[in-house]
């Protein structure tokens, strides 16, 4: 394609976009711009291996992901959102909400019953987000801020400000989510993963998928196009909804109790998970896959930092650096230039 | 009367309109629903209700500015935890102990160059990488605050000096100092937005940027310096309050920037950029605060104060969006 488009051009010109194309696509930077952050997960493993040969144990790497599971499952929902060039800020409280409803749910009408209903409830909710968004139009910056207050007073109405508790830890089978493991393989990494499958099967193979790309690149194109837009974008904060109704029920599952603040806080952090794995806020980018690996490259950090016998919120600091990088190079790699060109 | 003055009036009105009501409501309310035998219009009251403000709408204000430029300011919280951090752990350096009392106002220079500081790096790495601002500040957010933690542990950090705490308690001709410096701020803001060039310069940068660059404002700078005095009001507005309570834990702050961001949605600030006002901002600054208050005194759970202050925001929102659409010829797709 480049080819083709250099050829075309000739003359005038193609000196600049011929070095533009040099430095996007064939240099070494250019190769560091489109898969630094690859590049960077590979640097930081060998380099936490060379500090602490414990990092690579199977033990050791099977505990960071099942501790990302969480972040993880929500940041696939926050993927479809951000796609579709929309935030989503409500996650973190919604997850909080989800988790307190389960397990008040679990000792009044049984855990079989209490999560199909706790989905519904979260599902209610994304579809008040969705409906705000989608089909008013309203700016989901504000909507999602607005949900994130509303729904942390919602949860703690819901529970008068206490902590919930499951009465009969050791006589119930809700702990499975959270704690059992299924062939030699935590569950919260099992669900993870399913999760990751099949909503990257949707977002790449199937026509949903492909509006949603559509939406976000370039959403009055699409409506033209005859996209429906609101029911396109509606859709995708269910996705998010139901990933966090699941990302809730592996939380309240591996602790069998909660504070109504578990989750805040998480909305910013899966927001930086997703950016990390490339996808733009203006929407019409990013990848399911990528995310993923945002999500591992945070856990892995995490853990790296701890075996080295760093303090947890050194890794504040360094996932700063690494987020502003990682979006810095993805965009000078676009335009071709290292520094912007404003003046 | 020029079609349109009517809904520009009522929008720029809307949030004192909204106050009213809202004091009209916890009056009447509580005069039923209270538990207490104090009127809800009580001067002292009232008083305190300033008091209260001034932490959030000191940071408020900047905001605005930055809002009106087309950007967002995440790191506020946490620029105002590693300001508190520095301001009370300096009064205790050897280095200072000769000083007396006049480690104060050092103290208090200390915290604001801290928060210009910080501020400057935001508006630096904006300017000069061009990544959205949203995604810098969501990163410093992490990282200033990885700092507060990496200063003192997870350790609270606390001095109290009592001259200090005396100013920051005394009352001037009524008004506490926290008041005072919401007041004198909001006074020297707005009168940087409207009645100078930089103000000027900002709601042109936020209305059509190309156009501003095409008229010749230098537009990194000027990003730059708003951030620097974001990055100043957070760290005034943790000097005022922890000049008074003396102790900071390495969590303080922890999502003020989104109460902030609430407050000046409220107020009319567009997060486009391009426009927005001051006063608007003290304006929905005050209304959350009279919320939490009233809500309060008719004896609601604190609980429902982050439910109505979430669904008047959507609310707000939705009005203002309708409102907008009236009268104009919009594409509608």
């Amino acid at each position: 394609m480049s080819n083709i488009s250099g050829n075309q051009m000739g003359g005038f010109g193609s000196l600049k976009e011929e070095a533009m194309t040099r430095l996007s696509k064939s240099s070494i930077g250019g190769f560091l711009a489109r898969q630094g952050i690859l590049v960077a997960f590979a640097f930081f493993i060998i380099g936490f291996t060379i500090a602490n040969e414990r990092f690579l144990d199977p033990d050791n790497i099977m505990g960071v992901v099942r501790s990302s599971a969480i972040l993880g499952v929500m940041a696939l929902g926050v993927t479809f959102v951000v796609i579709s060039g929309n935030l989503d800020l409500s996650v973190g409280s919604m997850m909080s909400f989800s988790t307190i409803v389960v397990l008040d749910l679990h000792d009044k009408i049984g855990p079989t019953l209490a999560i199909p209903a706790m989905f519904a409830m979260t599902l209610c909710l994304g579809a008040i987000i969705g409906f705000l968004v989608g089909y008013l139009k309203l700016n989901s910056l504000i909507v999602t801020l607005g949900m994130l207050s509303a729904i942390h007073g919602l949860t703690l109405t819901y529970s008068g400000g206490k902590n919930m508790d499951i009465s009969d830890k050791e006589g119930t089978w809700f702990g499975v989510f959270g704690q059992g493991d299924l062939l030699g393989i935590p569950v919260p990494i099992l669900l993870f993963a399913l999760l990751a499958a099949f909503l990257g099967m949707v977002l790449a193979k199937t026509p949903f998928g492909r509006k949603v790309y559509a939406v976000g690149g370039n959403g009055v194109a699409a409506t033209f196009s005859g996209i429906p837009r609101a029911r396109v974008v509606f859709t995708c904060y269910l996705m998010s909804a139901l990933c966090v109704a699941t990302a809730g029920l592996i939380q309240a599952s591996r602790s069998l109790g909660s504070q109504n603040t578990v989750g805040q806080g998480l909305e910013l952090e899966v927001l930086a998970a997703v950016i990390l794995g490339g996808a733009s806020l203006l929407g019409g980018s990013g990848t399911i896959f990528k995310t993923v690996i945002g999500v591992l490259i945070l856990g892995f950090i995490q853990n790296g930092l701890l075996l080295v016998g760093l303090q947890f919120y050194v890794q504040y600091v360094v996932t700063w650096i690494i987020i502003i990088l990682a979006v810095w190079l993805d965009i000078a790699a676009k335009r071709g230039k290292l520094w912007s060109q404003i003046a | 009367m020029e079609p349109g003055t009517l809904s520009t009036f009522l929008k720029r009105g809307a949030i004192w309109g909204f106050i009213v009501v809202e004091l009209i409501f916890f009056t009447v309310a509580g005069e039923f629903l209270s538990l207490s035998d104090k009127a809800f219009m009580d001067l002292d009251n009232m008083l305190l209700l300033f008091k209260q403000s001034a932490p959030i709408g000191i940071i408020a204000l900047g905001m605005t500015i930055v809002m009106i430029n087309g950007n967002i300011d995440l790191s506020v919280g946490a620029t105002f935890a590693l300001s508190a951090v520095i301001l009370l752990d300096c009064m205790t350096w050897p280095f200072f102990a000769g000083l007396g009392d006049w480690v104060i106002p050092v103290a208090w220079g200390l915290a604001l160059l801290t928060g210009i500081a910080l501020g400057a790096i935001n508006g630096l790495i904006v300017w000069k990488t061009g990544v959205d601002a949203f995604i810098v500040t969501l990163g410093s957010m992490l990282g200033y605050r990885g700092l507060v933690f990496m200063y003192n542990g997870e350790q609270p950090t606390s001095h109290l000096n009592w001259t200090l705490v005396d100013f920051a308690e005394a009352q001037w001709l009524g008004l506490h100092t926290a008041t005072w410096f919401l007041i004198v701020m909001t006074a020297a803001i707005w009168f940087l937005m409207n009645r100078t060039v930089h103000g000027r310069n900002a709601y042109a940068v936020g209305d059509n940027r190309d156009a501003a660059v095409n008229a010749g404002i230098r537009v990194g700078p000027h990003i730059m310096i708003n951030f620097m005095i974001i990055g100043f009001l957070a760290s005034l507005s943790a000097v005022v309050f922890y000049s008074e309570s003396g102790s900071v834990n390495p969590n303080d702050g922890e999502l003020y920037e989104l109460w902030v961001i609430t407050a000046v949605v409220l107020g009319g600030t567009k997060l486009t950029g391009g426009a927005g006002s001051i006063l608007s901002t003290l304006g929905g600054v005050l209304a959350i605060q009279l919320l939490r208050k009233g809500l309060g005194h008719i004896g609601a759970d604190t609980e429902t104060v982050n439910l109505v202050i979430g669904c008047i925001l959507i609310a707000v929102l939705f009005l203002d969006r309708q409102l907008n659409l009236k009268g104009k010829e919009e594409l509608r797709v």
